[in-house]
């Protein structure tokens, strides 16, 4: 578990002082995968930095599995880090050094194992990461995805229980993005790593995280489970966030809300009632007419969601409502009549 | 072609080679004995450095640039007393060496700081987390990802060492500068001039190519 209690931090820039994060609190739970999402700015990599203390906070503590990092010395320090792997946008690999000897590298700065201990970890750890036919070339003969690879292999390789991710795919393309997301889950899972990561797109979000912080000014405006803040945001920020995942356009809603009469509802599914055929079970035993105005399927994480913008019209709206509600869909009023 | 180099005596030729060479080689290798920790020094203690240190690297900045705005030949004279106390002599190559190092330690210290800064304050970082000890990341990291720049800086350094060297002929020195300038121009012997020009030209293209060679050899971008 990871807490910050009351922890600020503010940069001093010539007699000017800014403050990156206001005295923040927050919890990560061991084992899950925590997105920090927000914009240019915003204190992301500032509050991540905090973790492992590659930034001093200007205030308020923070523990790691009850440990006071903010009071360790440099020793105690060096130790610590060592269980915090972190992976960087522009993967920040040696570029004189091969992409096995990058991968050794915490290990034989930490000195611990043999060096035969050493080259069969970096073995398995390449191996993971799939790029055990590239254990003798050096960085720039590697593509982006298999650069950061290497860098998670690298972030790895002391067994740390947490892993820190700088933007890690937005030097990468879509695919790739999906891959290199696609290995952090599976680490997640498979060795019960805390990750911590930032991104600028809702879609990694949505795609890999169990928690999301959307920070904004040095502030968290708003946290919890994926799938309430993304189906359910409530601050401006983290609305422009869905709202551009969505691809939805407010002036074109409204436009299109204008055309249609009747009264308009967002619909929300989560789960088995995603595939359920519930409008049209309503429709009938209500004989309600609904048009479908705008909507999406699709899964944040492994759990199908949908949301539907629906206008309906006829008598017995309010039991068609009921039934809804009943099978545990969300609504939202957007227009009564 | 011995007709037309009727004053070269290639036995004295060879002699200011081997003094050059001696020169070159001496002062080289204490340049980078005292040079490259200094380099390292000024890029520790500079702003937003690991040792960010304002008071020692404007005192370290400030002597360097000093002896690097020093004209050579006023540095020669200046230090003759400093050189007799080290080598008991200020003439001759064991002579010109204490200058020579003198006057290219902050060069080559300044190049080194340079090289030091090109490297990616992103692989410094990445180090730390892994939790590196300062010395770990100069030397782990630092230093190998800036052999390209450092060798860069040495092939530039030998190659003003080069032309330093002629200027030592001064203190009686020795050397194919000393040469040079005591044959070729002062008794008009233009064919020693030309002779020991062009083996200072091969000397510093050579130099230039070996340097050139490492610096690709180093370089995995
Ligand atoms: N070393 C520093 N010195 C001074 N100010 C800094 C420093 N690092 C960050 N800041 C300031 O702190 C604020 C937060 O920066 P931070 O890097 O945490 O933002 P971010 O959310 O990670 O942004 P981005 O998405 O662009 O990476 C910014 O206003 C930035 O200018
Ligand atoms: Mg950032």
């Amino acid at each position: 578990m990871i807490e910050f209690f009351k922890v600020h931090k503010a940069y001093q820039l010539g007699k000017k002082s800014i403050t990156a994060l206001q005295a923040t609190s927050l919890q990560i739970p061991t084992g899950q995968i925590y997105g920090l999402i927000g914009h240019s700015g915003a204190g992301k990599s500032t509050l991540m930095r905090l973790i492992n203390r590659l930034e001093e906070p200007s205030g308020g503590r923070i523990e790691v599995d009850g440990l006071d990092i903010t009071q360790l010395d440099a020793a105690g320090l060096r130790n610590f880090r060592r269980r915090v792997g972190m992976i960087f946008q522009h993967f920040n690999l040696l570029s004189s050094r091969t992409v096995a000897e990058n991968v050794a590298l915490p290990l034989k700065l930490a000195g611990e194992l043999s060096n035969s201990a050493i080259n069969k970890k970096v073995a398995d750890l390449l191996a993971r990461v799939g790029l055990e036919n590239h254990a003798n070339k050096y960085p720039a003969q590697l593509s982006g995805g298999e650069k950061q690879r290497v860098g998670i292999a690298r972030a790895l390789s002391t067994d740390p229980t947490i892993l820190l991710c700088d933007e890690a795919t937005s030097a990468l393309d879509p695919q790739t993005t999906g891959q290199v997301l696609q290995l952090l889950a599976e680490i997640n899972r498979d060795l019960g790593l805390t990750l911590v990561l930032i991104t600028h797109e809702m879609d990694v979000v949505r795609r890999i995280c169990d928690q999301v912080a959307v920070m904004d000014g040095g502030v968290i405006v708003e946290q919890g489970k994926v799938a309430d803040v993304f189906l359910h945001p409530q601050h401006p920020t983290t609305k422009r966030f869905v709202y551009e995942a969505e691809q939805l356009d407010e002036a074109e809603m409204a436009q299109n809300l204008a055309e249609v009469e009747g009264r308009i509802l967002r619909l929300t599914f989560q789960g088995q009632a995603t595939y359920e055929p519930l409008l049209a079970k309503v429709a009938a035993k209500t004989g309600i007419e609904f048009s479908i105005l705008s909507g999406r399927i699709d899964r944040i994480r492994n759990e199908p969601y949908g949301q539907l913008t629906v206008a309906f019209k006829g008598e017995k709206l309010e039991e068609a409502m009921q039934i809804l509600h009943a099978a545990e869909v969300h609504l939202e009023e957007l227009r009564h009549e | 072609m011995n007709e037309l180099l009727i004053n070269v005596d290639w036995y004295e030729i060879w002699l200011a080679t081997l003094e050059t060479f001696l020169m070159l080689g001496g002062s080289l290798l204490f340049t980078i004995i005292l040079g490259l920790p200094l380099g390292i020094l000024l890029f520790l203690t500079g702003p937003k450095q690991l040792f960010d240190q304002k008071g020692l690297y404007l005192i370290l900045s400030l002597v360097t640039n000093i002896l690097r705005s020093l004209p050579f030949i006023i540095l020669l004279i200046v230090m003759i007393p400093f050189t007799v106390m080290i080598t008991g002599t200020s003439l001759g190559v064991a002579g010109a060496i204490p200058p020579l190092v003198v006057g290219a330690t902050p060069f080559f210290a300044r190049l080194v700081e340079t090289a030091l800064r090109e490297v990616d304050r992103g692989i410094i970082e990445a180090t730390q987390a892994m939790g590196a000890t300062t010395k770990q990341i100069i030397i782990s990291a630092l230093l190998p990802e800036a052999r390209p720049g450092i060798l860069a800086a040495t092939t530039v350094t030998a190659i003003t060492l080069v032309s330093y060297t002629a200027m030592a002929g001064v203190v009686g020195a020795g050397g194919l500068g000393d040469l040079a300038i005591r044959f070729g121009y002062q008794r008009f012997q233009t064919d020693v001039m030309v002779v020991t020009v062009v083996l200072l030209l091969v000397l510093v293209q050579v130099l230039q190519m070996v340097g050139d060679r490492l610096v690709v050899h180093y370089s995995r971008k």
